[in-house]
């Protein structure tokens, strides 16, 4: 077995480029906006939202990804060495391209705590790729749930300026039991925070 | 790839699952300055009301980062033979593109999806907004699925996409290119790129391309010419290794 290589010895990585306006060719055979699957565990919810530029425009043109773990904090990935079980047949992952309006909309479980770094629980949240014409490198987010008490004590939350905190909770619609709103503002006012890690 | 945790796991498998607890985690490599294409790139004129105008937030790589999809056979749609979607041959230079996703220290990217699209031959689109005034083929769909093989390896067989105009200057031209598609082993490791030509005279003049601002990783976005997988009579070889971050060695180093 050769030695891992010195930091100097590292291959460089691929640069990300833009989706582009034609994704659809690529990605429809894939779209995965229901992640439900018979005989899943825990409350099924269903989020929905819209893309919004600098102007407040609608984006019609975007891609929204999501990947969560199950109702009991659990990932379907081999590196998960939490000791909980998994849906089979769930997979976390969501694809959804907006609308003509802007929108996407996912129907799924609502994810249980997964433990964070630390080891203690992290509140509950799903992780979100936007990937859109006009942006060469994707946009990487978490979306909360406003009506969930953990996320006082969340570690990544608290990393995040009070003030622009609001951006990431999905709230629950009042008109429609089970479904959770959480918009993307790209720029301006109201900005969404994005992530680096 | 089979998960090797069940939902009613056995006493011995709660026995591992408690020892690897205590194993620290250890996230993924953060990509050097200059690699990845900054949001705000104003050459790039849709990039200047889309592109945050806030610093992203640092945050720590916790599972949900060191997790993603995964994806097995019974998931993928279409093939790897982008010349046999339609009822004949398309027209245009048929290719055979293959490479390898390796992580950066050279290790293969194992079982992971890799999907592409792109232009037919006269450089237009079979989607609804591409009004470029060339022909659609109705032998070409332009669209392409797989899982790599134990080595990393991937190969697509498709014809050579041609260039096509855009809006965003004058004259503006895309080069010929391929849209790829990595999840790799994590969210993390999640990359749209494109592939672009050995000796093509538009990439110079391509904002998208030239976002990225290190000339090294402009450069790694070209394919090589390669005669060893050049098909007497049928196809040109063209490689193209795809690189992804790979996992830090400690988990000191995981850190915002
Ligand atoms: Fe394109």
């Amino acid at each position: 077995m050769r030695k891992a290589p010195a930091a100097a010895e590292l291959l460089g990585i691929a640069a990300s480029q833009t989706v582009g306006p034609f994704f659809q060719i690529g990605f429809e055979d894939l779209y995965q906006t229901d992640l439900t699957v018979p005989g899943l565990a825990g409350t099924v919810i269903t989020i929905s939202g819209k893309i919004l530029d600098a102007d407040q425009l609608p984006v019609p043109d975007a891609l929204v990804e999501i990947w969560q773990a199950n109702s009991f904090g659990k990932y379907a990935h081999p590196d998960d060495y939490q000791d909980k079980p998994l849906d089979p047949e769930f997979t976390g992952f969501g694809r959804c391209p907006t609308n003509a309006e802007g929108a996407f909309q996912f129907r799924t479980v609502k994810p249980g705590a997964v433990a964070s770094s630390s080891g203690a629980p992290q509140a509950p949240h799903i992780n979100v790729s936007i990937f859109m014409r006009g942006l060469l490198d994707r946009l990487v987010t978490r979306i909360y749930f406003s009506d969930d008490e953990r996320n006082s004590a969340d570690e990544v939350l608290n990393l995040v300026d009070p003030a622009r905190r609001s951006t990431l909770l999905a709230r629950p619609d009042a008109l429609y039991p089970g479904t959770y709103r959480w918009d993307a503002i790209l720029q301006g006012a109201q900005e969404t925070v994005f992530f680096d890690f | 790839m089979p998960n090797p945790q069940s939902p009613v796991a056995s006493d011995q498998s709660r026995l591992v699952a408690a020892s690897l607890r205590r194993v620290p985690l250890c996230g993924y490599r953060k990509p050097a300055p200059g690699i990845h294409p900054p949001h705000l790139h104003p050459d790039y004129l849709a990039s200047l009301k889309r592109a945050p105008a806030q610093p992203l937030v640092p945050i720590p790589q916790t599972l949900s980062e060191i997790t993603g999809p995964c994806f097995q056979p019974h998931h993928l749609r279409i093939g790897a033979d982008l010349t046999g979607q339609g009822k004949g041959a398309p027209l245009g230079q048929k290719m055979l593109l293959t490479g390898r996703v390796l992580d950066e220290d050279g290790k293969p990217v194992r079982h992971t999806l890799v999907e592409i699209w792109q232009a037919n031959a006269a450089g237009r689109y079979r989607h609804l907004v591409d009004q470029h005034a060339a022909p659609i083929d109705p032998n070409f769909v332009g669209k392409g699925q797989l899982l790599t093989d134990d080595e990393g390896r991937y190969q697509f067989k498709t014809i050579k996409p041609g260039a096509y105009p855009w809006r965003n200057h004058p004259n503006a031209w895309r080069p010929p290119h391929i849209h790829f598609s990595l999840f790799g082993p994590a969210f993390s490791t999640r990359l749209v790129t494109q592939m672009y030509f050995p000796g093509d005279p538009l990439l110079p003049f391509d904002p998208i391309f030239n976002g990225i601002r290190d000339e090294a990783a402009r450069q790694r976005l070209i394919a090589q010419f390669d005669w060893q997988t050049t098909v007497p009579e049928e196809a040109l070889g063209f490689r193209f290794d795809i690189v992804l971050r790979g996992r830090l060695e400690t988990p000191m180093e995981n850190r915002p």
